[in-house]
């Protein structure tokens, strides 16, 4: 008997999955040459799966911030900003975030899965509500079991079944958050935020919007889905994170609500963590002004999400239902999703597997996330490599699928 | 006052409407293992159960259902305390 018997099923598993060549869930890069292009055991590789939005990561000033910051503030906080105090960096970038969201408050955790750790776990407490999309990312779900709010779902983007469940709650005692996300990871499909936003409003309750993926990605300023769907009022908090368009790592809310800076004492995944690095800060002031000044590369990404959405779907694989930069694949069977997924790595492309129960559908999807980095030609090479990949391993669906065109409010840019 | 017996009969029905190949379903039977239904199907039926009975199973709730009587027995807390 070991403690890790627990695991069995899932190490078996998991070593299933890797035993058809490179394990998905353990690829190690040789190196990492730019934002679309990396070495893998070897052999050349596309970085199709990397949310690289806007493929900021070797962005030239956002560099040499990053090593003056290391230079003149040394390698780490070594400790919390309760604890060891903030340095200007945090507060700057914190003032940065909320002038670009236009809100009065700005707090900056050290992940991205942290900060919905740290306002869910904090914002609604015991005796208040929480309405969760039930296909939220797992920083969601978990930040909602380490608070003490009685947590509800309702059917995934379904604005009639979350009028359903607070009307359900009306009249009962307590705050009620509803939280959900710009554009889902998995299938990149958007949320009908201007629905919810009214529902939110009918009803009396709070909403979050997580903007992970849709930050500099969505709307005409990059301000992501809130801003595209012209709701911004209606958004009561917008969390998001710098590893995805913002090419760093950390997290952040923004909002305008009264009394916001008591969460940095009441926030425990805020205040007993260490805060992000002056060089990680440096960096990532850096790229949002980038995000904030150069439209030209939300026309790129969106340009690229349209070639490989469109490429993709004429192959007739199962695309997503919306044009973002997010774009999966959807297959029947997870044995053929894992030799297609290595089939497409020896062919030198790189993308995400995700496995079911990690999917929305039950259904294995190969994941891949565009950059505004990627050239056109890169964006073709993976259109050939799926094209060659499906047909020799009998990927293809036997039926065309039914083309399904995004509606005006969810196309990316 | 919702009756657990009549809950768990439309509880019972649902279920052999998702796994209509599953033998006789009845209180005892376990919704996961003895089912074989993938978290989405689940998730999909507990969401069928709620819109049924017009309530929402807060998760933590959700997370202690093993048998078709846990999950009768939490709608029919949830019925009668909405009613009370």
């Amino acid at each position: 008997m070991s403690i890790l018997d627990k695991f069995e099923q899932l190490r078996h598993t998991f070593e299933r999955v890797g035993s058809g060549g490179h394990n998905p869930f353990s690829v190690a890069f040789d190196r990492i040459d730019s934002a679309t292009e990396g070495v893998v055991d070897g052999r050349r590789v596309i970085l199709l799966g990397t949310n690289n939005y806007l493929g900021l990561t070797f962005d030239a000033h956002g560099i040499e911030e990053s090593v003056r910051a290391v230079q003149t503030q040394g390698t780490g906080t070594t400790g919390s900003r309760v604890a060891n105090g903030s340095y200007a960096g945090h507060r700057q970038l914190e003032h940065d975030l909320a002038a670009f969201f236009g809100r009065r408050h700005g707090m900056v955790f050290s992940t991205g899965y942290q900060a919905n750790l740290g306002m869910l776990s904090t914002v609604v407490g015991r005796g208040d509500h929480l309405i969760l999309d039930s296909d939220s990312h797992a920083s969601i779900y978990d930040g909602a079991r380490l608070g003490h709010a009685e947590v509800i779902r309702f059917r995934h983007s379904d604005p009639e079944d979350l009028y359903k469940r607070l009307r359900r709650l009306q009249g009962t005692p307590g705050s009620k958050l509803v939280v959900v996300e710009g554009i889902y990871s998995m299938l990149g499909d958007v949320a009908p935020l201007r629905e919810i936003a009214a529902v939110k409003r009918e009803m009396g309750a709070y909403l979050m919007v997580d903007e992970a993926h849709s930050m500099g990605v969505l709307g005409e300023h990059g301000r992501g889905l809130a801003e595209a769907a012209g709701v911004e009022a209606d958004v009561d908090f917008i969390v998001g994170t710098f590893s995805k368009s913002l090419g760093s790592v950390g997290g952040f809310c923004v909002s305008d609500i009264e009394g916001f800076d008591i969460l940095r004492v009441a926030s425990r995944p805020y205040m007993f963590t260490a805060s992000l690095p002056p060089a990680v800060i440096a960096s990532t002031r850096s790229a949002l002004q980038r995000l904030a000044e150069d439209k030209a590369l939300r026309t790129r990404l969106n340009d690229n999400a349209h070639r490989l959405h469109g490429g993709l779907q004429r192959l007739g694989l199962h695309v997503g239902p919306h044009v973002s930069p997010v774009v999966s694949v959807e297959l029947e069977d997870v044995e053929v999703a894992v030799r297609c997924w290595n089939a497409l790595l020896d062919g030198g492309i790189y993308l995400n597997l995700a496995l079911p129960p990690a999917t929305p559908t039950s259904r294995p999807l190969l994941r891949a996330s565009v950059s505004a980095a990627h050239s056109p030609q890169q964006i073709d090479a993976a259109i050939e490599q799926f094209a060659r990949v499906t047909r020799e391993l009998g990927a293809l669906p036997a039926e065309a699928p039914q083309i399904d065109f995004a509606p005006a409010h969810a196309s990316a840019g | 006052m919702k009756q657990i017996s009549e809950i768990r009969e439309q509880i019972i029905s649902g279920l052999a409407q998702a796994r209509p190949d599953a033998p006789d379903i009845n209180g005892s039977t376990r919704i996961v293992q003895d089912l074989e239904l993938d978290s989405v199907a689940v998730m999909d039926f507990i969401l069928s159960v709620e819109d049924r009975f017009d309530i929402s199973i807060p998760l933590d709730r959700v997370a202690d259902i093993v048998t078709v009587d846990d999950l009768a027995r939490v709608v029919e807390g949830l019925c009668n305390a909405e009613r009370a």
